[in-house]
């Protein structure tokens, strides 16, 4: 098993907790990983990107040429990842922010709104775990209760306040992407809350 | 299998660099901030007070080099680290670390250059690092990592390494390996061979006092000076050679590469795998002492060589020296910050393989999607 991921949104979307977090749920999952974040000029607004490879085998290449899953969170990341796509890759579209130009017809596209729910629930900041409980949802990569300890323990202190908005964001990203998608085919039991 | 994964660590290279010289016994750190290699910089910042140690951020890359000269002058493992531009500033002191014998761990976290160049992984200091770079006749031992784990458990043997020989060792990474994040074991017992250093300068008090210089200027003193030093990089080149042979069994090419080249390659060998090419690939992990001898050996087997680097050309010199006229070396590179696909390096092994042979591409048509924070777009 190997699955290949690019993030992509602004810098302050939340792609490099997204990644981290997902990158140690799956290490602690037992599963080999690198992350590669882009860094420097990538200041709160720029672009960023991110390369994640989690696999049951020795992972050579940390760069990500072709990716199974595209997550994009905006704009100009949409207008981007078109070098990053083949035939079989999933894409999942921040379809708040992202307005599509053109057709991708043989992509499997996912959009879920998920500045809009972030902001239903009061903190623009958890889109990323809106994505990411859509992800997961259709990927099953992780088990959910191993991404939430991850979650809960990078949140602490000043930021413990954050927890519950981020938890809610993921089952809410769940929620839709089972409601849209998967018409209540097939509902996972999350332990979460 | 779960108790074996909780000792992991997810942690960047650099991290992975700066907490394995603790584990190694390093007490001082003197550097300056610059990218890609300020993550281990913080982290040494916050590690060391918690340790005992001394964690200082120099004026300047010169100052940082000197201080580390004066730690392992005290007998004390030092550590000092910084990419391409702080390099620079330091060879001078790096000059006199090895004309004094002094063991010291250098890091260089590769970034695009020449000049301010860019923060992207490089592997352009490669002459700098293995040829001397500062002046007069002297070696760095240069460990070339290829993984965050690789880094940890090169920083542990730097450091016996410095001691042992009396000379600096210069851990040669790149912006990628310095920023990637992967999990990381630690060694539970460090081979920390902290010998009772007796040259150096620790107080006289009850012995005759030590002399920590490089300068000779009584005739003839410098000259067998430097031909005990040669002798020491003769011992280091017959004991220290390291390298990964991958494939290289019936493999009608040989990629040689190091770091994250090296990884990219072997990408690039799990990508032909069943289409009936056979490729093979060399990874030096010492980059100097360089592994000669593997090399011919597999000189007289293979049809050709292909060193494939993130720069114009350099480690490809020592190839070509090594298997000298046995075996065409080939070359690919990307520079700039450019990263090789491993689609790149296929298309380049096929280029070698056609029958026409005559299609020698070896610097890469510019590329047309180097968007920020897109430095690894692949060219279709």
């Amino acid at each position: 098993m190997t699955e290949k991921i690019i993030l992509i949104g602004y810098g302050g979307q939340g792609m490099m907790l997204f990644g981290r977090l997902l990158a140690r749920a799956t290490m602690l999952d037992g599963k080999q990983v690198t992350f590669f974040p882009s860094y420097g000029t990538e200041v709160r607004g720029g672009a960023a990107c991110y390369h994640l490879i989690v696999s049951t085998e020795e992972i050579y290449s940390p760069v990500v040429e072709e990716a199974d899953t595209i997550i994009a969170m905006n704009q100009p990341s949409y207008l981007k990842l078109k070098n990053y796509l083949k035939p079989s890759s999933l894409l999942f579209l921040n379809s708040s922010l992202v307005k599509e130009v053109e057709s991708l017809n043989e992509i499997t596209t996912y959009r879920i709104p998920a500045t809009e729910i972030a902001n239903e629930l009061g903190n623009v900041v958890a889109s990323n775990m809106v994505m990411m409980g859509a992800y997961n949802t259709i990927k099953n990569l992780v088990p959910l209760p191993l991404f939430l300890e991850c979650l809960q323990s990078s949140l602490r202190g000043r930021k413990a306040p954050l927890l519950e908005v981020n938890t809610l964001a993921l089952l809410r990203g769940e929620e839709y992407v089972k409601k849209t998608y998967l018409k209540g085919e097939r509902i996972f039991k999350t332990s979460a809350v | 299998m779960k108790s074996s994964n909780n000792k992991k660590h997810l942690l960047t290279g650099n991290e992975a660099a700066a907490e394995a010289a603790i584990l190694a016994g390093c007490r001082h750190y003197y550097g300056y901030p610059i990218t890609p290699q300020n993550e281990l910089i913080n982290h040494m910042s916050i590690r060391m007070p918690q340790v005992g140690g001394t964690f200082l951020q120099a004026e300047s890359e010169i100052a940082a080099i000197y201080m580390a000269y004066g730690g392992a002058a005290a007998g004390a493992r030092v550590m000092t680290s910084s990419s391409g531009p702080g390099i620079s500033l330091m060879q001078e002191g790096i000059s006199y670390l090895a004309g004094s014998e002094l063991p010291c761990v250098i890091v260089n976290v590769q970034r695009g250059g020449p000049g301010l160049g860019d923060i992207s992984p490089s592997q352009a200091d490669y002459f700098q690092a293995v040829k001397g770079g500062g002046h007069g006749d002297y070696h760095n031992i240069v460990l070339a990592p290829a993984s965050a784990q690789e880094i940890a458990d090169l920083v542990y043997d730097a450091f016996d390494l410095a001691d042992r020989y009396r000379n600096p060792v210069m851990i040669l990474g790149d912006a990628q390996l310095g920023q990637m994040m992967e999990p990381v074991e630690f060694r539970k017992t460090p081979r920390t061979h902290q010998t009772v250093k007796r040259w150096a300068l620790t107080g006289a008090e009850g012995r005759a006092r030590n002399i920590v210089k490089s300068f000779y200027p009584v005739k003839g003193e410098l000259e067998t000076f430097n031909i005990r030093l040669q002798r020491k990089y003769r011992a280091v080149e017959q004991e220290e050679v390291r390298y990964e042979e991958v494939n290289t069994q019936g493999a009608e090419i040989i990629l040689v590469a190091y770091g994250t080249c090296a990884r990219i390659c072997k990408e690039a060998i799990r990508r032909a795998s069943g289409t009936g090419l056979q490729i093979g690939l060399l990874r030096p992990i010492t980059l100097w002492p360089f592994p000669k001898e593997p090399l011919r050996r597999l000189a007289k087997k293979a049809r050709a060589f292909c060193v494939v680097e993130m720069s114009a050309g350099q480690m490809v010199e020592d190839v070509r020296l090594a298997v000298l006229d046995r075996c065409p070396v080939h070359f690919y590179g990307r520079m700039g910050g450019g990263v090789p696909s491993s689609r790149e390096i296929l298309k380049k092994v096929l280029n070698i393989l056609a029958p026409e042979g005559t299609l020698e591409l070896e610097i890469p048509e510019i590329p047309t999607e180097l968007g920020k924070g897109l430095y690894f777009s692949t060219i279709p």
